[in-house]
């Protein structure tokens, strides 16, 4: 298969994405309208989580809050619709996806400006503190619409697609397509020479630095892209959901992002995969499960929403517990495990360590931020 | 001034309050390296218990022991039941936030989400100073219990043996390991007398607040890790001086500028504080000293 | 060789077939009446039970499925059963996008009924007029609902927040006396500012001294309550939530202020202010607490025995306060109008049947709607806390939510007929 595929690492991304979002379009035909509308979730919450994995895998700043750049991105796409109404829909879209990318890279930028010489839970406090203040935000700033948001006309299905394509499908191939740019671009970064740098301020910013990497500039890169990754995300459910609210983008969907992040494996595209769908659809799957139990009338009223969500933490706990590197970290130690014994053969000692991919687990999350060993004490 | 004085005098006490969770975050922070994203959680359960006890005996006092006792137990059964499997500092904020859901959907399940309203043990009216509403003798009650506290944590660490061994196993534990002392075993005192501050905050709170609910918390805990970042998440004495300053801007600014400026006028303190001193305000000091 | 040569044919064969009940399956064409059978109709709504919101309201939807329940035991509306099914959305617009969805695609819902909030439900307006399914009775008094022609479908219920404040401005000035200062402490979001506005529509643009907010954010009011026993207000107007009017009548007895409280209806009720007070505090402070209310709420209402015999078997012995009034009233409601759409219930025929204007609901004075207009009671009742007693005092006033006058009504409230059944 690999043959088939350009070598050079460029194009070979651009067609991976390409065939992966057809993939998915050709998904889409499968299902029915309402899981379409969960595909184009699971696709927006993935621009996002694919950025704050690599926020936070590859360049050691820890966000808490981005789900307030998700809500940038989700005004920005908002209000630069409301502003050309009248233009065809198409340029309509990309005109405010550059608005989203612009506002959600603008507030990134300051983060990071302000976020680059903080450490650890220094920068983790003040991320949390801007997710806390945007309710106020967007009461105080005119034109945010305050609690209620801004909303934004529907964009229909377009006439030559009209009888093929139910709107959620339509909505479902924008946010797929969308979804892949973004980690194909994200891809192309952290191969190259970008990533590397990051790793490298991330693992020692001192070595980094007299090696000629200037960190400040790349720490702040890192916080620029990751936030227009989640913004063009905030713009994707913002076209899904014609709205965009403050109560959306709370402290509870930032922890959220945080938790899907590192459950599916921190520093890893395909990680932030399944954390993303861990995130959409577990809770789903969790609510419906929990509403099949038998359970007597009495205690419904007290267990309804309550179960889900405490079957939700203990899940949360029981997979920290067990795989603390994530799912996709786990599957990865699992197969150098199996390719170690296989090249130890039938009879042969079993390597004391896992293979050669589990040092690279470890050092995605070693200079992990929030650990005090560096340069607090 | 009249206004001026009135509402800085509101501010204090609350600071206070929050100076004194804050700090149960700082402890932590020094033992074990780690925000402890589950500390309001924590601070509620223990906080049904408080209130059932009062409750129950139909005294606050009893109560208030009893939240203490069952917030230094909860902390020892989370750090030895939960907190050991963060292998990493980012794997323990995923398993708090996990224990967060989990607490408090419990809660819900089993008292409800109702509001238990929680009267203060001693009178809540404030006395008027020259028509100036200033402090109420539950305000004295409050400052005066996290003071001591802090002024007695304080004494433990720099006055006795075990106050010594904690710090040694928060700064340096490879080198305290070799020297014979415990450092799991200091971990776990720290979080145990974390748990127990975090609880007695918490029952300081709730008589000014509506009342006790699972989510009695969340603000507190949000404004305590600010403050925390703030005053340096190494130095108790900076969590002090940020809880004050954190609750009487709060206050000015809900006073002279609405309700709805107040989160923005702490995001603008935090960043403004964070511009100059990136460790937060009373952190270099501490770390020589220590 | 054959084998390469038929199988290609028969994957495009068995993928087009694939494709082809894929796209008819995923392009069905509605049922004629999601959510109607037989014997059931299914109706859904969404609501807070987990998160800080759920304290206040959790307890709205527990009153309308037990309403169902008792109706349902009474042989239902044309012999169907209405199930009711409840969604949490934790009070967040996200949240709630997604389990309205799930209610209209999943669950086939024939209606939406009682969506709580205005953040919440504002952000799903859109989506259940397009997908034109009845969106009935949001549990908000926002202005939003009450627009027939970008909405529809939507009808409101919660008598709107500027209402509730011209007819409470018109009886404090009645009332009040030539030396009344007027302030009003309000929630920083549509709900402060619409009753703001309707204050100042009656009291003059300069008439309130001063205007406070709080943010939901934050238990205390201290520095609101000094701010207006400073500027030596009278009459505190309260555009707040149950919770908040609590704070601020307590607060306020705390700093030794006197005042007359006069609250709205979403947080003027006075068994739910009594849980936070506490029982012996309460009926001191609040003595002569004035609320705004359109439903029945007099200890010796016929509609509020009735609710208290169906919250005693049906409800599980919850405390019956204003949320459970409101809720069983909601639940009336809604059969009223299901009674009124015909033997065979369509989406359609249900908006029609509450446009004609049959459907007069429970409340002070008769519902309201009409092809033009679906704003739900015209006006408000007052009440006024005696002796430890919530009833209404007598004085009602209807007017609009602009600039028109508050005249007085003196109509009778009618009396349930059937045992609360509607007839069919």
């Amino acid at each position: 298969m690999s043959r088939l595929l350009p070598a050079r690492p460029v194009p070979r991304t651009l067609v991976v994405a390409l065939l992966g979002a057809l993939a998915a379009v050709a998904g889409t035909f499968l299902l029915d309208p309402y899981r379409n509308y969960q595909l184009a979730l699971v696709a927006a919450f993935l621009c996002a989580t694919a950025g704050l994995t690599v926020l936070v895998g590859l360049s050691g700043q820890l966000s808490l809050g981005h789900s307030a750049l998700m809500a940038a991105g989700g005004y920005g796409y908002a209000l630069t619709s409301n502003a050309v109404p009248d233009a065809p829909a198409v340029v309509r879209f990309v005109v405010a996806l550059v608005g989203a990318a612009v506002l959600s890279g603008a507030v990134g930028l300051l983060l990071g400006l302000a976020g680059a010489r903080l450490h650890g839970p220094y920068l983790a406090g003040l991320t949390l503190t801007l997710v806390v203040a945007l309710p106020a935000i967007a009461t105080t700033v005119p034109g945010l619409g305050g609690d209620q948001g801004v909303r934004v006309g529907l964009e229909p299905v377009p006439d030559a697609l009209d009888r093929l394509v139910a709107l959620e499908q339509w909505q479902a191939w924008v946010a797929i397509l969308v979804t892949s740019a973004v980690l194909a671009a994200l891809h192309v970064v952290v191969r190259g020479r970008t990533g590397l740098r990051w790793r490298a301020v991330r693992d020692d910013e001192t070595a980094a630095a007299l090696a000629g990497v200037a960190p400040g500039r790349l720490k702040v890169l890192a916080f620029v892209v990751s936030s227009v990754a989640a913004g063009l995300g905030g713009a994707v459910l913002c076209f899904v959901t014609q709205s965009v609210t403050p109560g959306g983008y709370g402290l509870a969907t930032s922890l959220l992002l945080l938790v899907a992040v590192v459950v599916g494996g921190l520093g890893s595209l395909a990680g932030a995969a399944v954390g993303a769908a861990l995130v959409v659809l577990l809770p789903w799957l969790v609510g419906t499960l929990v509403d099949a139990l038998p359970v007597p009338s009495e205690l419904a009223q007290r267990l309804d929403g309550n179960l889900a969500l405490l079957v939700f933490g203990l899940l949360l706990v029981v997979l920290m517990a067990a795989a603390p590197t994530g799912v996709v970290g786990a599957w990865r130690t699992a197969r150098a495990r199996r390719a170690a014994r296989r090249r130890a053969g039938p009879g042969g000692t079993h390597p004391s360590a896992p293979g050669p991919s589990a040092p690279a687990r470890e050092d995605v999350t070693a200079g992990s931020p929030l650990s005090g060993t560096e340069s607090e004490a | 001034m009249d206004r001026f004085l009135f509402l800085v005098g509101t501010g204090v006490a609350r600071g206070t309050v929050t100076a004194l969770f804050a700090l149960s975050l700082v402890l932590i922070w020094r033992a074990a390296r780690i925000v402890n994203f589950a500390a309001g959680a924590m601070a509620v359960v223990t906080a049904y218990v408080a209130v059932g006890v009062a409750h129950a005996t139909g005294g606050w006092w009893w109560g208030a022991l009893a939240g203490v006792v069952a917030g230094g137990l909860l902390g020892w059964l989370v750090e030895r039941g939960v907190m050991r499997f963060a292998t990493t500092p980012l794997g323990g904020v995923i398993l708090a936030i996990g224990l967060v859901m989990v607490l408090q959907s419990a809660l819900g399940i089993l008292v409800g989400p109702q509001y238990v309203p929680v009267a203060p043990p001693v009178s809540d009216r404030p006395w008027t100073v020259a028509g100036v509403p200033l402090g109420s003798p539950y305000d004295v009650l409050t400052v005066a219990v996290a003071l001591g506290l802090m002024l007695g944590l304080r004494l433990l660490f720099t006055r006795t043996t075990l106050g010594l061994q904690l710090r040694a196993s928060a700064f340096a534990p490879e080198v305290s390991r070799l020297l014979g002392v415990r450092v799991a075993r200091m971990r776990t005192v720290a979080w145990v007398l974390a748990s127990a501050v975090a609880a007695l905050a918490a029952l300081l709170l709730l008589p000014t607040e509506l009342g006790l609910n699972p989510h009695a918390t969340d603000v507190l805990f949000v404004l305590a890790f600010t403050v925390a970042v703030v005053g340096g998440l190494d130095s108790p004495g900076g969590a002090l001086v940020a809880g004050l300053g954190v609750g009487v801007l709060m206050s000015l600014v809900t006073g002279y500028l609405g309700a709805s400026a107040t989160p923005i006028a702490v995001l603008a303190l935090l960043v403004v504080v964070l511009l100059v001193r990136p460790q937060g305000l009373v952190a270099g000091v501490e770390a020589r000293r220590a | 060789m054959s084998m390469h040569r038929t199988r290609p044919r028969t994957l495009a064969v068995v993928s087009a077939g694939a494709l082809a009940a894929a796209l008819a399956g995923c392009s069905t064409p509605a049922a004629s009446s999601p959510g109607v059978t037989d014997d059931t109709i299914v109706v859904g709504t969404h609501t807070p039970l987990t998160g800080p919101a759920a304290a206040g309201y959790s307890s709205i939807s527990k009153a309308v499925a037990a309403y169902f329940a008792y109706l349902n035991d009474q042989g239902g509306i044309h012999g169907r059963d209405i199930e009711y099914v409840v969604k949490d959305d934790g009070y967040n617009p996200a949240t709630t996008q997604t389990v309205v969805r799930e209610l209209v695609q999943e669950d086939q819902v024939f209606a939406v009924l009682n969506g709580l909030g205005t953040p919440t439900h504002g952000s799903v307006l859109d989506y259940l007029n397009e997908n034109e399914v009845p969106d009935l009775f949001p549990a908000s008094g926002a202005l939003l609902w009450d627009d027939p022609e970008a909405y529809p479908w939507t009808f409101a219920y919660n008598v709107d927040y500027t209402t509730e404040a011209k007819a409470l401005a018109q009886y404090a000035l009645d009332e009040g006396g030539d030396d009344a200062v007027f302030c009003v402490l309000g929630q920083d979001d549509d709900y402060g500012t619409d009753f703001v506005a309707g204050l100042e529509t009656v009291l003059g643009a300069d008439g309130l001294a001063v205007a406070e907010t709080y943010a939901v954010s934050d238990q205390d009011v201290t520095a609101q309550i000094g701010a207006m026993q400073a500027a030596g207000c009278t009459h505190n107007f309260l555009a707040t939530v149950n919770g908040f009017t609590a704070r601020a009548v307590g607060t306020a007895a705390k700093m030794s202020y006197p005042a007359q409280w006069l609250a709205s209806s979403s947080g003027g009720d006075y068994p739910t202010l009594v849980g936070y007070l506490g029982a012996d505090v309460a009926p001191v402070l609040l003595e002569g607490f004035v609320s705004a209310n359109y439903l029945p709420f007099s200890p010796d209402s016929e509609w509020v025995a009735l609710f208290q015999q169906v919250n005693e078997e049906y409800n599980d012995g919850e405390p019956f306060t204003g949320n459970t009034v409101y809720g069983m009233s909601v639940a009336y409601t809604f059969a009223q109008a299901l009674a009124a759409a015909g033997e065979n219930p369509t989406r359609e025929s249900l908006v029609e049947a509450l446009e004609s204007g049959d459907v007069t609901g429970n409340g002070l004075m008769p519902l309201a709607f009409s092809a033009d207009s679906h704003r739900s009671f015209d006006g408000v009742g007052i009440t006024v806390v005696a002796d430890g007693v919530q009833d209404y005092v007598g004085t009602a006033y209807t007017t609009d939510s602009g600039d028109g006058a508050v005249e007085p009504y003196d109509g009778e409230a009618p009396a349930p007929e059937g045992g609360g059944v509607p007839a069919t």
